[in-house]
């Protein structure tokens, strides 16, 4: 038997090696999409990107910081309205508005923040349900984005994204691909960070991280904010592609809290890799359950359910914890080091 | 000899991956009083839990009357006639010191024990029959736990630590009430780390020393070399 | 006088409100479990009656003695089967599969009834009034809601503080391990507390279908209203959810009184706005710090 000299402290494991390789071929095949997929495979495409992007900003508050959001249509529509108004009243161009809707709702975030953090556990989930029900109808006032039955983004506006329709369909799926590379990029660096290990620490234990001088109330605070900028910027991007907005579209609970929730719970909360892994499990059962309408959304409801009851831990997070896989690398290891 | 009124034979407890009682083997017989003794985090609570049936245990391993309930709810055990006075009183804050003795009867065993005997052996509880439970001094409150447990009529009641964050004077008083209700035929299973306390008022002893039992024996049979010995281990 | 007939309107669909958030405050209470379903069974309950009105022909109200057992059953059921396994520390389990339900329950009653809006008729008596000397009109139907809503309140209370059920309620709420040791099965005790609070939301359901018309869609609105009415009464008292429903109706007809579209949206600032000033409602119970 041989000694152990040493050890060292790594972040990878040969798992997270191997899905980095991956990914780098797969993000090549992506980018490189509008030369080999047809106009309808990139649509889906983006529609997935855009459903992942918001499921992970979704998993990254109520995963990793305990907030249970179901308002976050709040801040889909928001970023869509704010997208719509900026390039029609402001000029301002498409795909510059995107980010900028992103911070207002950021900004926006703040003292709405301030009023829900008062709430705790489901009372605050109904909170946020609240909040953007007050979006929904403080915009279905705004007379001049077309009130109650909502208004379609001018051709003019349209054309100055790209001036044929393919290059234009080659912008927004790029601008989906990036977002959701964004998105992920940011919650994975966030959670390697040292306010990362905070808000693991968190989703851990809330009291004992207290107990230990994490701010939680800042740290939750920040997660908030930060995730209605990335989900407003999602929203304004959602909005772009569909080039028409009404309230009841921008501020749909099914649509932009339901699906993405349960792409959260399906594939496994608190993880990196479970939201990706849903949101591909989502889009299966959808292509082939969706004509079933009713009975569908029935179906997803009682496997989420089910899936709470038996594998809180969703697909990805009882897989990844009996074999303690780690695709995306932020946990750190101790690996001893052999004479 | 006759069935012992409880005993666990072989009891290993669990918190999860965490074994906190290893074999630990204790017989109750009827009417007589069984002290446990063992500094903190040696098991003492956990032995009350698992006899309780606040913790699962195989169904074997606790055996009331030779009948297995290792595996039964709590409450199915309160019925049987176990009650607890659990360690640090614990009394619903929600509910007045009356009803607080009325809900230690719901389980509604006959014998000697309801509101007007209880009134009788602690007095101070009848004055204050309406007051919130919570509002009463630390001794009171645990004549109102003892009280509570005794409403269920048990045939055994648990004693958890009752001298905990007591003043001596008080603990005295509530010492000097144990004969009267053991007089009515009750065994009592005593746990405390007070050990002279725990010997004046006991039959049997036994002692648990990080989850195992370490001694077991008639107080007048062991030395006070032996108690320090099997207490903390040495 | 219109005004102070918009009030008192305010004031009688506030008891409407107080009934939505009784069963959701009594839950809450007794096992720290929000029920996002809330709203779409009481939409449920309404259609309950609807069907079982269709199939016997009686009155409306005739119908409660049918709705109201067979929610209650369907409460113990569900909190048996399902609710109870969900129950612990982590907040995600219960929330995750009440909406769950939520979202079954809009969709099934989509599936069978359609969403062509419905309305349980209560013939001439929805719409008798009452005059009070000087132009001021009651309506004889929201009258006996605001009635009803008191008495629902009043013998939810008395339930809690003087009945060996409440006692019960109230112990396996303060320390369930305890409690157990009183020979309560807490299994049992949650199945009661659902069952009461789905009679409850039958009584809420049964009025709302004679009041006003609604679909299965329907559901979130009313679990918003009766959550609101919840946080500005103040936690823990249900006396204080009427009041807050009472606020929440006034403020709603007062801003349906400045402009017709702003009903909802007035509601939702007092709410905002009581939040803001008193995070704990106005009359919380003193000993609640849970949240």
């Amino acid at each position: 038997m041989s000694a152990v000299s040493g050890y060292r402290v790594v972040r990878s494991s040969t798992a997270s090696r191997i899905a980095a390789g991956v990914a780098v071929v797969l993000i090549v095949a992506l980018v490189a999409a509008p030369w080999w997929a047809g106009r309808a495979d990139m649509r889906l495409m983006s529609e997935l990107f855009l459903y992942l992007a918001l499921a992970s900003t979704w998993n990254l508050l109520a995963g990793y910081a305990g907030l249970v959001s179901v308002g976050q249509q709040a801040f889909v529509g928001f970023g869509g309205y704010i997208l719509f108004a900026l390039a029609i009243f402001a000029g301002v161009h498409p795909l510059v508005a995107v980010p900028l809707a992103g911070i207002a709702a950021a900004v926006v975030a703040m003292p709405v923040a301030l009023l829900i953090f008062r709430l705790r556990g489901a009372y605050f989930a109904i909170g946020t349900w609240v909040v953007a029900e007050v979006f929904r109808l403080i915009f279905a006032q705004v007379a001049s984005l077309g009130g109650g039955s909502g208004t379609s983004l001018p051709v003019g506006i349209v054309k100055a994204i790209a001036r044929n329709r393919s290059a234009r369909e080659a912008a927004t799926y790029w601008m989906a691909l990036g977002a959701v590379a964004l998105v992920i990029g940011f919650v994975w660096l966030l959670l390697r960070s040292r306010s990362g290990l905070a808000l693991t620490a968190i989703r851990d234990n809330e009291r004992a991280s207290a107990g230990l001088g994490i701010d939680i109330w800042r740290t939750k605070f920040l997660v908030y904010v930060a995730s209605a900028g990335l989900t407003a910027a999602v929203g304004a991007l959602i909005f772009l592609q569909k080039l028409r907005i009404s309230p009841d579209a921008a501020f749909n609970v099914n649509d932009w809290t339901a699906f993405v929730i349960f792409i959260v719970v399906i594939g496994g909360i608190g993880t990196i890799e479970g939201p990706i892994l849903g949101v591909l499990v989502f889009f299966l059962l959808r292509e082939t359950l969706a004509d079933l309408g009713t009975i569908y959304l029935m179906i997803l409801g009682a496997v989420a359910i089910v899936i709470m009851l038996k594998a809180p831990k969703g697909l990805w997070g009882t897989f990844a914890a009996r074999f303690d896989l780690e695709l995306f690398p932020v946990k750190h290891r101790v690996v001893a080091e052999k004479e | 000899m006759a069935e012992p009124l409880l005993q666990t034979v072989g009891l290993d407890a669990f918190y999860g991956d965490f074994q906190a009682l290893f074999d630990v083997s204790v017989r109750f017989d009827e009417g007589e009083v069984v002290a446990i003794i063992g500094a903190n985090g040696a098991g003492k609570s956990t032995l009350m839990r698992s006899i309780t049936g606040l913790l699962g245990n195989c169904p074997e391993m606790v055996r009331h009357r030779g009948a297995p309930i290792g595996g039964l709810r709590a409450d199915q055990i309160a019925r049987l006639g176990i009650a607890m006075v659990p360690e640090g009183r614990q009394l619903f804050p929600s509910l007045s010191v009356e009803e607080n003795l009325v809900i230690g009867g719901q389980v509604g065993r006959p014998g000697p024990w309801s509101l007007k005997t209880v009134y009788q052996l602690f007095p101070i509880l009848g004055e204050r029959r309406t007051q919130a439970s919570t509002s009463l001094s630390g001794g009171q409150q645990q004549m109102v736990a003892i009280g509570r447990a005794l409403m269920a009529n048990p045939d055994l009641i648990l004693f958890d630590e009752i001298s905990l964050g007591l003043a001596p004077t008080v603990i005295k008083s509530i010492y000097e009430a144990l004969p009267g209700i053991i007089s009515t035929g009750v065994g009592a299973v005593v746990v405390e780390q007070d050990i002279t306390k725990a010997l004046g008022v006991s039959d049997r002893v036994y002692c648990l020393q990080e989850g195992r039992l370490s001694l077991e024996g008639s107080p007048a049979s062991l030395t006070r070399e032996d108690i320090t010995r099997a207490y903390f281990g040495l | 006088m219109e005004w102070i007939n918009s009030i008192v309107q305010g004031i009688l669909v506030g008891g409407l409100y107080a009934l939505f958030a009784a069963g959701l405050s009594l839950i809450f209470g007794v096992m720290r479990l929000v029920n996002i379903a809330h709203g779409d069974l009481i939409v449920f309950a309404a259609y309950l009656a609807l069907t079982t009105i269709t199939m016997t022909g009686v009155h409306p109200l005739l119908a409660l003695l049918i709705v109201v057992p067979v929610m209650g059953l369907a409460g113990y059921a569900l909190q048996r089967t399902i609710l109870n396994r969900t129950l612990g520390d982590d907040i995600l389990p219960p929330l995750l599969v009440t909406f769950g339900l939520s979202v079954i329950l809009q969709n099934a009653l989509l599936e069978i009834y359609t969403a062509d809006p419905q309305k349980l008729n209560a013939g001439s008596f929805e719409t008798q009034s009452l005059s009070i000397g000087g132009g001021l009109n009651i309506g004889l139907f929201p009258l006996l809601m605001f009635a009803t809503a008191v008495l629902v309140i009043g013998g939810l209370q008395w339930v809690f503080y003087h009945s060996a059920i409440g006692r019960a309620f109230r112990a396996t709420s303060d320390n369930q391990d305890v409690a157990q040791l009183m020979g309560l099965n807490k299994a049992h005790v949650y199945g009661l507390a659902m069952a009461l609070s789905l009679a409850v939301v039958a009584i809420a359901g049964v009025f709302l279908g004679i009041r006003t018309s609604f679909d299965p869609a329907g559901g979130p609105g009313r679990l918003i209203f009766g959550f609101e009415a919840v946080i500005i009464g103040g936690l823990g008292n249900l006396w204080g959810t009427l009041a807050g429903g009472v606020i929440l109706g006034v403020s709603q007809t007062i801003g349906a009184k400045i402009h017709p579209g702003w009903q909802l949206l007035a509601g939702h600032i007092a709410f905002l706005l009581v939040l803001a000033v008193r995070p704990r409602g106005l009359f919380p119970r003193i000993d609640d710090e849970r949240g």
